[in-house]
């Protein structure tokens, strides 16, 4: 399953346009405590949360996440789309909550650890 | 938290300097600038701020600050969800001899929509000072909050909890960069007041002094514990 598969089913929005979504998801991780994810999100996990800060960009290539998905229709600050590119980490957003969110996924074979 | 049990309790532990830093609020620290007329400490009207990442900004402003325009806009960007009865017995409003003239009906204890860079900037706007609070904390740090000290943001200085030493916090946590380390008490209640403290070395306990000790300018410095 790839970035852009979950894209489609789950009508995701894309909030950095050009970049390639053909990144596979390995699995799942949700979490709005950026020194929690540091410690145990998984290489190649969809990171779900709600934080839009700068960091997350920093937090998913340090753990070499497959992309972030924000939740509640919350959409990044354009310093964290303008590092996204830069660091060419996919972000996307849907108007679900983390708990919906993630039962999706998880109905989808997204699995967490 | 009265006034009056704050100052006596500031005097007992011999402190030169405090700060009055409610949640989300500066309301109360002209009682305690007050109360503490003639005797001592010096009292410096602060705030700690929560922001939207749920990190907690410290403020410390001068006494002379107006400080209506800046709780304003903080209250502007509180949820404007009032808070429930149980939560309201706490969040008293009160003047220098120790009477209750209020109470805060907002959810102090909410995030404003600031995130942490809005926060610095409001803070430094009034002239404050901006502190990143109990940064080994497990919550409502900086660090726990968005994994690492984002480079670049104006802090003035990185607050330690009374947990640990600066020198615990830098081992445990990594190099804080550039910014001075601090610890102050944090404290909920009179006898936790002076459970952690730093020293200054400076001309005057003030705010002014305060900033050039952490910029270390002109001699003034942090001393280290």
């Amino acid at each position: 399953m790839t970035l852009s598969d979950l894209a489609t089913r789950l009508e995701l929005r894309v909030y950095t346009a050009a970049l390639p979504l053909d990144r596979p998801v390995g699995g799942g991780y949700a979490s709005d405590l950026l020194s929690d994810v540091i410690g145990r999100a998984r290489k190649d996990d969809l990171w779900v949360t709600m934080q839009v800060h700068p960091n997350i960009v920093a937090v998913a290539v340090l753990k070499d996440l497959a992309g972030i998905v924000l939740v509640n229709g919350r959409a990044p600050a354009p310093e964290t789309v303008e590092q996204a590119m830069r660091e060419k980490v996919s972000i996307l957003g849907t108007r679900l909550g983390t708990f919906e969110l993630a039962g999706r996924l998880y109905g989808m074979g997204i699995k967490g650890s | 938290m009265s006034p009056r049990a704050v100052v006596e309790r500031a005097r007992a532990v011999g402190l030169d300097l405090i700060a009055v830093t409610d949640h989300n609020t500066t309301e109360n620290a002209a009682a305690v600038i007050e109360a503490a007329r003639g005797g001592g400490p010096a009292v410096l009207p602060g705030i700690e701020l929560t922001t939207a990442e749920e990190v907690h900004i410290l403020g410390l402003f001068d006494p002379g600050t107006g400080l209506g325009p800046f709780q304003a806009e903080v209250f502007r960007n509180l949820p404007d969800v009032p808070s429930k009865k149980k939560f309201v017995k706490d969040q008293v409003l009160v003047d220098a001899e120790d009477y209750v003239t209020g109470f805060s009906p907002r959810c102090l204890f909410g995030a404003t929509r600031f995130s942490v860079q809005e926060a610095i900037d409001l803070i430094h706007r009034h002239g404050g000072l901006a502190v990143a609070c109990h940064i080994d904390r497990e919550s409502f740090s900086i660090i726990s909050q968005l994994g690492f000290i984002p480079p670049g943001l104006a802090l003035e200085a990185v607050e330690v909890s009374p947990r640990l030493t600066v020198d615990e916090a830098r081992a445990a946590l990594g190099p804080f960069g550039p910014l001075p380390a601090v610890r102050f008490s944090d404290a909920h209640k009179p006898e936790e007041i002076g459970c952690a403290t730093t020293d200054f070395l400076v001309a005057s306990p003030c705010l002014d002094e305060l900033r050039r000790a952490l910029a270390g300018e002109d001699g003034r410095k942090v001393i280290p514990s």
